[in-house]
């Protein structure tokens, strides 16, 4: 009789369900999975170290390019993590833009999760369909912040400026006519608030449209019921957070646990799982779709009826403005020191920790009173759960193993750092 | 989070590690608790189990690397002369609290601490984090290999002493017709000095 041998198959770094430069040696037993032993680092790009050697404002863009998918949160952490050290006043309009932005971050990083989890599944039109409405929250970042992706937006103290009162128009081209392009504008005559109103009375039918596609799809539910199923006791032991702690029932939220900014003010629920795999994780997402879009209504309403400064009026941690810098000699050498040596945060150490769309993103400061941080340490949700991976894909098949790579919805710019 | 809620955790944390737990500081309404290396297994084991105290989650455990902290600073916080240290932040979920343990290595030169991977299996990845970057050594750890830096990376790159350049870099070379490794050819520049100003600048509480 022939000898039967456990195949050891790499899979990765190259390859579409990876979600990045994931790499995975798989023990198998003819389909069924050993053994998985996730390989990671390969995006590594010592962002800790780097931020030790730039002052505290230079290292905000590189908190962007952690999880590239949910941008704003990232920076988040990081100037709430400053501010406690600071111990600064965030002006209460800046709150509510943040929280306003984290929630469009939200749903910016769930449509992608669930463009890629059906895509890796087997489902095509998913990706189009979550593309068209991130298109719309992408403009919202370039309105307010000029870039697309990498905002750099939230600053210690508020964030950088105002909403806008206008939204960028498009112009006709080759491609749209006059008429085509009026029709393209109609959403954007107003400011940038009535954009997100319109996106935001738009958005409860999208999502009726993924779920009619996928909620009660049979193939769908055939890939994602019963499949990676973790404990509440197992999840809390495995370091879970966010949707992936809620997916197996746990009530864990620090938005209402331990509220951060205005959360404590608005109304929204908290969804939770009952049996813990990938289905009820996905079921859970669908329901942040809404209440994210629940609570970005209540913040427009705020944010309408009540102007004020969007950043700190001290003007050692955040720059005066361009007219009090050219015409006064003290707010001439607050922007001078400011951009050149950049503020000394006291010495001490903090941990501030957001809901991320992924789970709980914290940042651990250590400050000596320097310019720069002593020591930063960047704990990425998605570390936690893919060094679960081996636990959760342990007796199922390959292709299983992807639909869990999905819905632990990872991204590299966070894990490998 | 109240002050008088921290003043019964510490007391909690207190009757529950009894003469295990060195020093105890509240500060930003986060509570700071310093242990010694051979104690943290145990009293892992007991913050997770006590009822009271409820710590079910590791939230982050990381390495730190006091070298350039400033004497001063060191002597005041009690760690003067210790380079490294393994920081632990724990989160009671069924009780809605944190905490952070902070873990002096004895020997400067070759670090040592127990893991606790037996009481927080999260702790795995987590600790060969901190021995990759660091070079810090978790006994009890059974896979306990590199992590994030190169198959085949020699050095700990966190530590203060590793340029920020590194000492390699690779490129491909057209004769050998492969991928080689050779000394870096960049200069390392500082953009931005540092700078440490003297106590209450600009009115900031030190």
């Amino acid at each position: 009789m022939a000898e039967i041998r456990n195949y050891t198959m790499n899979f990765g770094p190259q390859h579409p369900a990876a979600h990045g430069v994931l790499r995975l040696v798989l023990e198998l037993d003819g389909e069924v999975v050993l053994r998985a032993d996730p390989h990671i680092g390969l995006l590594h790009r010592a962002t800790e170290k780097l931020a030790e050697n730039k002052t505290y404002i230079q290292s905000v863009p590189y908190m962007d390019r952690l999880d590239y998918v949910s941008m704003m949160v990232n920076e988040h952490a990081y100037v709430m993590a400053i501010e406690k050290l600071l111990q600064v006043e965030v002006p209460i309009r800046a709150q509510y833009i943040r929280v306003m932005f984290d929630e469009i971050t939200r749903i910016l990083n769930h449509l992608l999760w669930i463009g890629a989890h059906a895509l890796d599944v087997g489902a095509m039109t998913m990706f189009l369909y979550a593309f068209r409405e991130r298109e719309d929250l992408m403009d919202c970042y370039e309105a307010v912040s000029g870039a697309r992706l990498h905002a750099a937006y939230y600053r210690p103290g508020g964030v950088y400026r105002d909403l806008p009162d206008t939204m960028p128009q498009y112009q006709p081209s080759k491609i749209h006519n006059q008429k085509q392009t009026r029709v393209r504008n109609a959403n954007r005559e107003g400011s940038l608030l009535d954009f997100i109103e319109d996106f935001t009375n738009r958005f409860p039918t999208y999502v009726d449209e993924y779920e009619t596609l996928l909620t009660d799809n049979r193939i769908w539910k055939q890939r994602l019921v019963d499949i990676g199923i973790v404990s509440p006791e197992r999840a809390k032991a495995l370091g879970f957070t966010g949707p992936m702690l809620r997916g197996s029932g746990v009530e864990w939220d620090l938005r209402r646990k331990q509220p951060y900014e205005v959360y404590d003010r608005i109304d929204f629920d908290i969804p939770v799982g009952v049996n813990g795999d990938c289905y009820d994780r996905y079921l859970v997402r669908m329901e942040e779709f809404r209440q994210s879009n629940r609570i970005i209504k209540q913040c427009i309403d705020w944010l309408r009826i009540n102007p004020g400064p969007v950043i700190t009026d001290n003007h050692k941690i955040a720059p005066p403005s361009r007219v009090d810098m050219k015409q006064n000699m003290e707010e001439m050498i607050h922007h001078f020191k400011l951009f050149t040596e950049g503020f000394h945060v006291p010495p001490g150490e903090t941990y501030a920790a957001v809901e991320h769309p992924k789970g709980e993103f914290g940042i651990y400061l250590v400050s000596n009173g320097a310019n720069k941080p002593y020591r930063l340490k960047i704990r990425a949700p998605g570390f936690a759960h893919l060094a679960a991976l081996d636990e959760m894909s342990r007796g199922h098949m390959i292709s299983d193993v992807v639909a869990i790579i999905g819905t632990q919805d990872i991204v590299f710019g966070e894990i490998d750092r | 989070m109240h002050t008088t809620y921290l003043e019964n955790l510490a007391e909690s944390l207190r009757g529950a590690l009894g003469d295990r737990l060195i020093e105890i500081q509240v500060r930003y309404g986060e509570l700071t608790i310093n242990v010694h290396a051979e104690d943290i297994f145990t009293a892992s084991a007991m913050l997770r189990d006590d009822p009271i105290l409820a710590f079910d989650t590791l939230i982050d455990l990381c390495g730190i690397d006091y070298l350039t902290y400033g004497d001063n600073l060191s002597e005041k916080n009690n760690f003067k002369n210790r380079r490294f240290a393994v920081i632990y932040h724990l989160l009671s979920v069924d009780r809605n609290h944190r905490l952070r343990i902070r873990v002096l290595t004895e020997n400067n030169d070759f670090p040592v601490v127990d893991s606790v991977t037996e009481i927080w299996p999260v702790a795995n990845w987590f600790e060969r984090e901190a021995f990759d970057l660091y070079g810090i050594v978790f006994t009890g750890h059974l896979d306990l290999r590199r992590i994030l830096t190169d198959y085949g990376f020699i050095g700990n790159p966190f530590r203060k002493d590793f340029p920020i350049t590194g000492y390699v870099e690779m490129r491909y070379d057209a004769e050998q017709k492969r991928v080689i490794y050779q000394p870096v050819t960049i200069e390392p520049r500082e953009i931005t000095p540092l700078v440490i100003r003297e106590e209450n600048y600009g009115d900031c509480e030190s």
